[in-house]
C-alpha cells in the first residue's frame, strides 16, 4: 500500500500563457490515492487548461509535477499514460468513424501473433468492459457516429478504465448524459476509488462535485482560490468561491484568493 | 433507434426486409454505393460499346483497358490513405516522371556503363526498380516530414513538389529521353511477353476464387463464434458465385486476346512451332502491370484494414485530436503515409517507362489529377476519415473507361478533358446526395 502521505500526484506552481494571457497563473494542486477531487471554476477559470497539462495535451511554462513523489516528464499524451494518466474528455474524444472496439483499444491495439490487428480479440474485451459499464450496449459493429451521447461517453471511460489507470482526469464527464446515466458515471466512480485510484473530476455542476468529491479546489483567472474537505463548507460558500473568490473559515486559501474584511 | 436493442443479435436484420431487392441487399451486406459504381461502369461500357459500333466490348480492347489503368490504380491505392487523413498529394504525377527518369538512367548508363555490368545483365531491372523505390520513398519521406513536423499544409508541400520534382526530372537528362529500357524491365510494362499466358492466368483465378471461398467462409466461422448475426446461406453461395464469377469471367476475357499473328508466327519460328491453318493462338493472359496492380490492391486492403497502421490512418482521419489524445503519434504516421505514396509512385514509374519503353520528362503528366479524381469517384471524402483501396481501384478503372471510350469514339481531346472533368464534378455531387440521404 502506498504511503497515504505522499500525494499520487502533486502538481506545483503551474503556469501557461497562450498569447500574453495567463490561462493558468501559478496554481498548485494534488491528489492522494482513492481520492476524487473536484475541480471547480467558470467557464475559462483555467481548470481544463491546467489538467490538459497533467494529460499531456499542453505542455507548461513554469512548474512541476511530481508523480508518487518522483519528478515526472510529460510532454505528449503518451508520456502521460506511460504513468498511468487517463483523461475523459469534456469534448468526447472519440474517432467517429470507426466502432467502439477500435475506440476503445485506440493507440494500444492488441495484435496477433503475426502483428496484425486481432479484431475478435478487442471485441470480446470491449464486450466484457462495455457490459460492466452499461449492459444495455450492443451496437459493436456500427461506427461510433451512430451512437447516443450517454453510448459515447460510456465508450470513452470505457477506454480509460481499460488500461489500469490510476489517475483518472474526467472532464465533465457527464455533461451529455441524462439522469440514469449519470447515476452510472457516479456508480463508476466510486468503484474506482475504492480500487484506489486517485481521480480529477472537473464540472461546473457543483451538485455533482458535492456528491461524488472528496475535496475540492476552486480556480479562478488562472488561478487557484482555495481548497477544502467536502465536509468542511457548504455550497453556498463555494459558490461564493466560485463567483467571487471568497474563501471562507472551513477552506485554505490559494494565491488568487480574495482578501476582504471578513 | 432504442428499439434496436431488443432484437436478439443473433437474427440476422435481411429478415425484416420489405421487398426483394431490399432484402438480397441487408442479406449480402454489399456496400451500396460500390454497387452503384459496378452499375455505372456497366452503363459506361454497354454506351460506350453501343456508340462505338462494338468495338468496346472486345477482349483486345479490354485487355488494353486493364493495362491502361494499371499504373493510376497502383497510385490511387496510395492517395486513399493521404486523402483520409485530410491531406492531398499533388506531386505523385512529377515523382512519377523523376522516378521513371532514374530508373531509365539506371538501366541504360549507370548500371550497365558506369558500373561494368553490361547491358541485358539480369540484375540490371531489380537494381533499376530498388533504385527507384528508394528515392520515390525518399521524397516521400521528405515531403511527409515537411508536412508533419514543420507544419506546412500539404497541399503547398506537394505543390512546391510538383514543380521540384518535375524540374528534377528535367535535370537527370538535361531533358534527353532514355531508351531503350532493359529487357526484362519492359515486362513490368505488358506487351505480349509481359503477360502470363493462359495457363498461369487460370493459376490466379483458382487461387482467387478458392480466397473468396476460404473468407467467406472463415468469416461465417468467426461471426458463429461471437455469436454474431449469420448471413443466410443463399447469401453467402450468392457472394460466392459473384466473386468467383467475375474473377473467371475477367480471366476468360484476358485468354481471348490472342498474340498478334506477325508476333507469333515469329515466336513459332524460334521456337520450331509448326503454325497451323487457322493461325497460331497464343493467349495474353493477365498482363504483369495489372497483377502487380492487383496485388498493390490486396496487400493494401491488408495494411488498411488489419495493421495498427491502417486503423491508425482512419482514425486520424475521423478526428485528429482524439487520435493524438490517444496516443498516436500522428506526425509519424502521416510521414509514413507519405513514403507508402512515394514508394507507390515508384511501382507506378516502372509500369508507365515500361510501356513505354523510354523514360521522358513529360511522363505522368496530369497523373495526380487523374490519382486525385478516381480516389473521389471512389468515394474517399476529402473531409477525411472515409475511402476504400478497392473502391478507388474501381474509380480508377472508371476513369480510364471513360477515357478509353472516347478515344475509341473518335471524341477530340479538347472535349475528352471536358467530359471527364464534368463527370467528376457530377460524381461527387452524387456521391453527396448519397450520403445525404443516409444518415
Amino acid at each position: 500500500m502506498l504511503d497515504t502521505r505522499t500525494p499520487l500526484v502533486a502538481m506545483d506552481d503551474i503556469s501557461i500563457s497562450f498569447g500574453g494571457i495567463r490561462a493558468v497563473d501559478r496554481a498548485s494542486i494534488d491528489l492522494y490515492p482513492g481520492e476524487v477531487v473536484g475541480l471547480l471554476g467558470h467557464n475559462g477559470a483555467g481548470k481544463s487548461t491546467l489538467i490538459k497539462i497533467l494529460s499531456g495535451a499542453y505542455k507548461r511554462d513554469t512548474g512541476s509535477i511530481r508523480i508518487n513523489g518522483q519528478d515526472a516528464t510529460i510532454n505528449n499524451p503518451r508520456d502521460a499514460k506511460a504513468y498511468g494518466i487517463e483523461t475523459i474528455y469534456q469534448q468526447l474524444a472519440v474517432a467517429d468513424n470507426v466502432d467502439a472496439a477500435a475506440n476503445l483499444f485506440l493507440g494500444r491495439e492488441l495484435t496477433t501473433a503475426l502483428g496484425t490487428l486481432d479484431d475478435a480479440a478487442m471485441e470480446s474485451k470491449a464486450r466484457e468492459v462495455m457490459g460492466r459499464l452499461n449492459p444495455n450496449f450492443r451496437r459493436f459493429k456500427e461506427p461510433v457516429r451512430a451512437l447516443s451521447g450517454g453510448q459515447r461517453q460510456s465508450v470513452a471511460i470505457a477506454r480509460a478504465i481499460l488500461f489500469d489507470a490510476r489517475i483518472l482526469i474526467m472532464d465533465e464527464p457527464t455533461a451529455s448524459l441524462g439522469p440514469q446515466e449519470t447515476a452510472q458515471v457516479g456508480e463508476l466512480i466510486k468503484q474506482l476509488k475504492s480500487d484506489g485510484i486517485g481521480i480529477f473530476l472537473i464540472s461546473h455542476d457543483i451538485h455533482d462535485v458535492f456528491d461524488l468529491a472528496d475535496r475540492l479546489v476552486v480556480m479562478k483567472n488562472g488561478q487557484v482560490v482555495g481548497s477544502a474537505r467536502t465536509s468542511d463548507v457548504t455550497k453556498d460558500e463555494v459558490l461564493g468561491m466560485i463567483i467571487l473568490g471568497k474563501v471562507p473559515a472551513g477552506a485554505q486559501a490559494g494565491p488568487g484568493a480574495v482578501l476582504d474584511q471578513r | 433507434m432504442a428499439d434496436q436493442s431488443v432484437i436478439p443479435t443473433t437474427v440476422h436484420p435481411s429478415k425484416f426486409a420489405q421487398n426483394p431487392l431490399q432484402r438480397f441487399l441487408l442479406a449480402t451486406e454489399l456496400d451500396t454505393r460500390l454497387i452503384g459504381m459496378i452499375v455505372a461502369l456497366a452503363i459506361i461500357w454497354i454506351g460506350f460499346n453501343v456508340f462505338s459500333g462494338g468495338l468496346f466490348l472486345t477482349p483486345r480492347n479490354l485487355w488494353n483497358l486493364s493495362v491502361q489503368t494499371a499504373s493510376v490504380a497502383v497510385m490511387v491505392t496510395g492517395m486513399v490513405l493521404v486523402i483520409v487523413t485530410r491531406n492531398v498529394d499533388l506531386s505523385v504525377g512529377s515523382i512519377l516522371g523523376l522516378v521513371g527518369m532514374v530508373m531509365g538512367v539506371m538501366q541504360t548508363d549507370i548500371l550497365p556503363a558506369q558500373l561494368g555490368l553490361g547491358l541485358g545483365h539480369p540484375l540490371i531491372w531489380a537494381l533499376s526498380l530498388l533504385a527507384g523505390l528508394a528515392v520515390g520513398v525518399g521524397i516521400g519521406a521528405l515531403q511527409g516530414s515537411i508536412i508533419a513536423y514543420l507544419r506546412v499544409p500539404a497541399f503547398i508541400v506537394t505543390l512546391g513538389g510538383y514543380l521540384v520534382w518535375r524540374g528534377a526530372a528535367w535535370w537527370v537528362t538535361m531533358g534527353r529521353t532514355v531508351a531503350p529500357m532493359d529487357p526484362t524491365f519492359q515486362l513490368i510494362g505488358g506487351g505480349p511477353a509481359g503477360a502470363i499466358g493462359a495457363l498461369w492466368s487460370w493459376v490466379v483465378c483458382v487461387i482467387a476464387c478458392a480466397a473468396i471461398v476460404v473468407g467467406l467462409y472463415l468469416g461465417r466461422r468467426q461471426r458463429l463464434r461471437f455469436n454474431f448475426p449469420l448471413r443466410p446461406v443463399w447469401a453467402e453461395a450468392t457472394l460466392a458465385i459473384l466473386g468467383c464469377g467475375i474473377a473467371i469471367g475477367a480471366v476468360w476475357v484476358v485468354n481471348a486476346y490472342p498474340w498478334p499473328r506477325r508476333i507469333a508466327e515469329n515466336y513459332a519460328h524460334a521456337n520450331g512451332i509448326d503454325i497451323p491453318d487457322g493461325g497460331l493462338f497464343i493467349s495474353h493472359g493477365i498482363a504483369m502491370p495489372v497483377l502487380i496492380a492487383l496485388g498493390v490492391g490486396v496487400v493494401m486492403t491488408f495494411i488498411a484494414t488489419r495493421t495498427r497502421f491502417g486503423r491508425y490512418v482512419f482514425a486520424m482521419g475521423g478526428n485528429p485530436e482524439a487520435a493524438e489524445l490517444a496516443g498516436i503519434n500522428t506526425r509519424w504516421v502521416t510521414v509514413k503515409i507519405f513514403m507508402l505514396m512515394g514508394g507507390l509512385c515508384a511501382i507506378a514509374a516502372a509500369i508507365s517507362s515500361a510501356r513505354l519503353n523510354a523514360a521522358t520528362n513529360a511522363l505522368g503528366t496530369l497523373d495526380e489529377l487523374y490519382v486525385i479524381a478516381a480516389a473521389v469517384i471512389g468515394g474517399a471524402s476529402l473531409a477525411g476519415g472515409v475511402g476504400t483501396i478497392a473502391g478507388a481501384m474501381l474509380g480508377a478503372l472508371v476513369m480510364q473507361s471513360l477515357q478509353s471510350g472516347m478515344v475509341l469514339m473518335g471524341v477530340d481531346s479538347p472535349l475528352q478533358s471536358i467530359v471527364v472533368g464534368v463527370v467528376l464534378v457530377f460524381a461527387v455531387w452524387l456521391d453527396t446526395l448519397y450520403r445525404r440521404n443516409k444518415h
